[in-house]
């Protein structure tokens, strides 16, 4: 039976892309960030090898567009190629997936309640391809195959946190059922505190950052009372997109320990990352 | 259906009542689906190159009001996502293909220049 082994939440900010492929680990504005994951993708290569990473995360007008927004889709391909998202494509190798434990979850969540759109046809943008050298090596392939599971956090109406939540809950039941011995992360990614548009541009609450670090790992159910607006008036209307950290934290039932947490907010957007292992 | 648009006692637009900030709703979906269907296209290099060869052809080809069309020749960024139905997303695809940073759109928005924005940050070598 598969067993879920990690589950990571991590902002993905476009910036991570270009700083990571020029290799600036040291430069000191940027330390911070590199240096906060070197433990968690440590221990995710030497400890708990995840066979696949679930990863949840929203396309931001990349490869979906608005003439169909799907509330939560799942991708069911054997390997992804990177979106253009306007300054062409990074070099790092097409991300590989797992058409098999994609059709399989899209039929279980289906049958849950969680009406997923499926997609045959999908790239993916920086809310994957992000984080994901910072956590996975890739060199020459990545070392995990990929589930991408796509939640609407830009048109509203938005699923409301709670649905995500739920969502993760549904995932984990799934995966205990699946007949493979496979081992799987659950990453959520989004946030934290950023607003990308209007005058309010560059508002930072690390405060609210912190307290979501907290109650991320000891009170989720707190977080899922929040409403979309008081996130956004909190902590910037882009940071809605931590409701995608709940669908990770969902998929975590039962006792679990922190094993890493980072958090920096250089310039317009708080990033963070908390790993969590099931004990 | 209800709008998130609200008035602040001052009457001015606010969303939510978070100033500010301009919700993706369904007004502003509707209003802006062709400007961000323009955007959007700009995910492909051929088009980015016909954009920036042609701009007055390539916007013709999109059903945009006049008022949108003089935003994206003035890249006035705060209004096409305030006034035009622009999603920051989609409008960020406009800035790649102009030449224009996140960091000036953001500029821009906020009524500053990217020298007084970049003195409100923290650690500006993280860009």
């Amino acid at each position: 039976m598969a067993r879920i082994v990690a589950g990571i939440g991590s902002s993905h900010v476009p910036s991570f892309g270009p700083a990571y492929d020029a290799k600036k680990f040291d430069e000191p504005d940027w330390k911070p960030l590199f240096d906060g994951y070197t433990p968690v993708k440590r221990w995710l290569h030497e400890v708990v090898k995840p066979d696949v990473a679930i990863f949840v995360y929203n396309d931001h007008g990349s490869d979906f567009s608005l003439d169909r927004v799907p509330t939560f889709a799942i991708g069911v391909r054997d390997e992804y190629e990177q979106a253009d998202e306007g300054f062409g494509t990074r070099p790092l190798p097409p991300v590989k997936g797992d058409a098999e434990l994609s059709w399989y979850l899209a039929e279980k969540l289906i049958h849950d309640g969680f009406d997923l759109t499926v997609c045959q046809e999908m790239k993916v943008d920086h809310g994957l391809m992000s984080p994901m050298p910072l956590l996975f090596a890739h060199d020459p392939g990545w070392s995990v195959r990929v589930v991408p599971v796509v939640v609407n956090v830009i048109q509203h109406p938005l699923p409301t946190a709670l649905r995500c939540f739920r969502l993760g809950q549904s995932i984990a039941h799934a995966v205990r059922e699946y007949p493979k011995e496979i081992k799987v992360a659950v990453i959520g990614t989004g946030g934290m505190s950023h607003q990308l548009h209007g005058e309010r541009f560059g508002h930072l609450a690390q405060d609210f950052d912190h307290r979501w670090l907290e109650f991320i790992e000891r009170d989720p159910e707190a977080l899922c009372k929040l409403s979309h607006k008081e996130i956004m008036a909190a902590a910037g209307a882009e940071s809605v997109e931590l409701i995608m950290w709940l669908v990770m934290r969902g998929a975590l039932i039962g006792s679990m320990r922190v094993q890493h947490r980072n958090y920096y907010a250089p310039m317009t957007t708080g990033m963070g990352l908390i790993s969590l292992a099931p004990v | 259906m209800s709008s998130t648009d609200d008035r602040a006692a001052d009457g001015r637009l606010t969303d939510w009542g978070i100033p500010g900030t301009y919700v993706f709703d369904h007004t502003r979906s509707r209003k802006g689906y062709e400007l961000n269907k323009l955007a959007y296209s700009l995910t492909d290099s051929a088009n980015r190159e016909a954009f920036r060869k042609d701009e007055e052809g390539y916007m013709a080809r999109y059903a945009l009001s006049e008022a949108q069309k003089e935003a994206i020749r003035r890249r006035d960024w705060l209004a096409l996502t305030k006034e035009h139905g622009g999603n920051i997303y989609y409008i960020y695809k406009l800035g790649a293909a102009t030449g224009t940073g996140l960091y000036h759109m953001g500029a821009q928005m906020r009524g500053e220049s990217y020298e007084q924005f970049l003195t409100t940050r923290g650690a500006k070598g993280a860009r």
